[in-house]
């Protein structure tokens, strides 16, 4: 199953990030990953966090701009090759990956990663088929 | 010893002093008598001419000044002074009153009656917005609301609380509580206002169907300037195609702002207005550095008067960047088109002798995705749209929302850096 992340428009100024820390901070919002994509003039902070509900109102009361994407979520061993299987399924898939990015935590011994792909929906089909399955916001907590 | 700065002055002769006296007297007699219907008109009730006075002992012959005469002027206003020092304009009683008939006409023109409810959201004060809609909203007998600006959620309370039906502010303050009204959950249908009146700033066309959209309203353009007693020298009709002048009192022209040769009708070029029938500040072909043209035809509204374009902005608002024109209002029209707020900034400096031009735009949750690529490709478009507009290639910097200052009068729209 997919899982909700959230984006942030940030403007690319000093303490901008800061600003956003700052609001999660003050409503106990738990930042389970991040990644940060930038232009030149702006940026977008990609979060998982562990209540997305009440993250998305607290970031539309303090005047962030966000928005809520599905993204996949998977495992894998934190040895060589580990990714590039994983990969190799997405490729026989023909799943079309936009980004992606990496966390650790969790299960000792696992890297975890996000995958932001073209059409989420027909990418989990095509994994599942192929007898993998995306992590639930559970799956991916703290261990 | 006593010093003196100057002895022969200070320590002239009685005989010396009252030769200057009179001397000076008669020339100041003659003076008024020439120049200042005022004086002349007192002194021809007195049955009193220039030739009566001779010396100092005809003094007694001529009329006294009361504190009254000088209350003739009932009112001043002044200039909010954006462009420089404050122009203080002084109203007598029937300037005030013309000028009240001059804004019944627009409010009238926008559907008010009786019946309506007119929430005045104009400054009140100095500004002659408040004081011009509030005076001719009494006269067409409207209920009058003169809320003032500025506290916007208690602005959206009283309107619903009230049932406003018209409503007087600047152009960015009705988006501004458009912009509010939504934040709050609230639509055009949870307000009962029908039409608003907006101006004392140059606004796109653009910016009128968004405001008419959020509101739910008719947005109607007033145009006016302190110097020639404040709003209402123009107004827009039911057709909204142009701003009639109030030609019983205003006679406009247009003409070449460079070699002030007149212009004919239809031709684009500045607004330079004479005010034929206010007592206290006549103004005789005042140039009002607004860029605008006239036309004659008739209109669907059936009044005569002459109709002005809406001024793409005042000459003074003018901005020359890279040797190219650039009004702010045009900069707005594209912002609109392109899916973006009309809030924005326009920084201008100079940087090695280069001018730099970049315009700051709040990213709008509609505009706002996940994608870098995306963004980047519509502030592009928007960047495209700016220099198919103007002419030159802005620097477009998206920022966050809320950044740009909110004008609850004027909106600061330009900074003008460059040290020329």
């Amino acid at each position: 199953m997919s899982i909700k992340q959230l984006s942030v428009f940030l403007e690319n100024r000093p303490g901008k990030l800061y600003d956003l820390t700052a609001l999660l901070a003050a409503h106990g919002i738990d930042m389970r990953a991040l990644s940060i994509a930038e232009a030149t003039d702006f940026g977008i902070a990609r979060i998982i966090v562990n209540d997305v509900d009440r993250c998305a109102l607290a970031l539309r009361e303090g005047q962030f701009i966000a928005q809520l994407s599905d993204v996949l979520a998977f495992a894998v061993p934190d040895e060589p090759g580990g990714l590039h299987n994983l990969l190799k399924e997405f490729n026989d898939a023909r799943v079309n990956i936009e980004y992606m990015y990496a966390f650790l935590g969790g299960e000792p011994g696992r890297a975890y990663m996000i995958f932001r792909v073209t059409d989420t929906a027909k990418a989990e089909k095509a994994l599942t088929e192929r007898g993998l399955k995306s992590l639930s916001l559970g799956e991916i907590e703290k261990g | 010893m006593e010093r003196y700065y100057q002895p022969e002055i200070e320590c002239a002769s009685r005989d010396d002093i009252e030769r200057w006296q009179s001397e000076r007297l008669v020339n100041q007699v003659r003076r008024v008598w020439e120049n200042v219907p005022y004086y002349r008109k007192k002194m021809e009730e007195k049955g009193v001419t220039p030739e009566d006075i001779r010396s100092v002992e005809d003094l007694k012959k001529l009329p006294f000044l009361s504190k009254a005469d000088l209350r003739d002027c009932v009112r001043i206003h002044s200039t909010s002074g954006t462009t420089g020092k404050r122009v203080v304009a002084f109203y007598t009683q029937h300037d005030i009153d013309l000028w009240e008939d001059c804004c019944a006409r627009a409010l009238t023109a926008a559907g008010a009656t009786k019946e309506d409810v007119v929430q005045v959201s104009y400054g009140y004060g100095l500004f002659t917005g408040g004081a011009g809609l509030d005076g001719g909203s009494h006269k067409v007998g409207c209920l009058t609301v003169p809320m003032s600006s500025g506290n916007t959620d208690r602005q959206i309370m009283f309107i619903r609380d009230l049932n406003a039906t018209i409503i007087c502010c600047t152009p960015s303050y009705a988006a501004y509580l458009g912009e509010r009204m939504k934040e709050l959950g609230l639509g055009p249908d949870d307000i009962p206002l029908k039409a608003g009146i907006f101006g004392a700033e140059a606004w796109s066309e653009e910016m009128r169907q968004d405001i008419q959209k959020t509101l739910g309203i008719k947005a109607y353009d007033i145009y006016g300037l302190t110097e020639l007693s404040g709003p209402g020298v123009s107004f827009e009709c039911s057709a909204q195609a142009g701003m009639h002048i109030n030609e019983d009192h205003f006679i406009p022209e247009i003409i070449d702002p460079d070699t002030g040769e007149v212009l004919p009708e239809g031709a684009q070029g500045e607004l330079v207005i004479t005010a034929v029938n206010k007592e206290a500040f006549p103004m005789i072909r005042y140039r009002t550095k607004d860029i605008c043209s006239l036309t004659y035809e008739k209109c669907p509204c059936g009044r005569t008067h002459v109709r002005m374009t809406k001024p793409k902005g005042r000459s003074d608002d003018m901005l020359i960047i890279r040797g190219v024109n650039v009004f702010p209002s045009q900069i707005e029209t594209v912002l609109l088109n392109h899916g973006y707020a009309a809030n924005y900034q326009i920084l201008v400096d100079r940087v090695n002798n280069t001018d730099t031009f970049e315009i700051l735009v709040e990213m709008t949750p509609e505009m706002f995705t996940d994608s870098i690529g995306k963004i980047q490709e519509l502030q592009k478009t928007l960047s495209m749209g700016l220099v198919s507009m103007l002419g030159i290639r802005p620097k477009v910097t998206l920022v966050a929302p809320k950044t740009i200052a909110r004008s609850e009068g004027k909106a600061v729209r330009v900074i003008d850096k460059r040290k020329i």
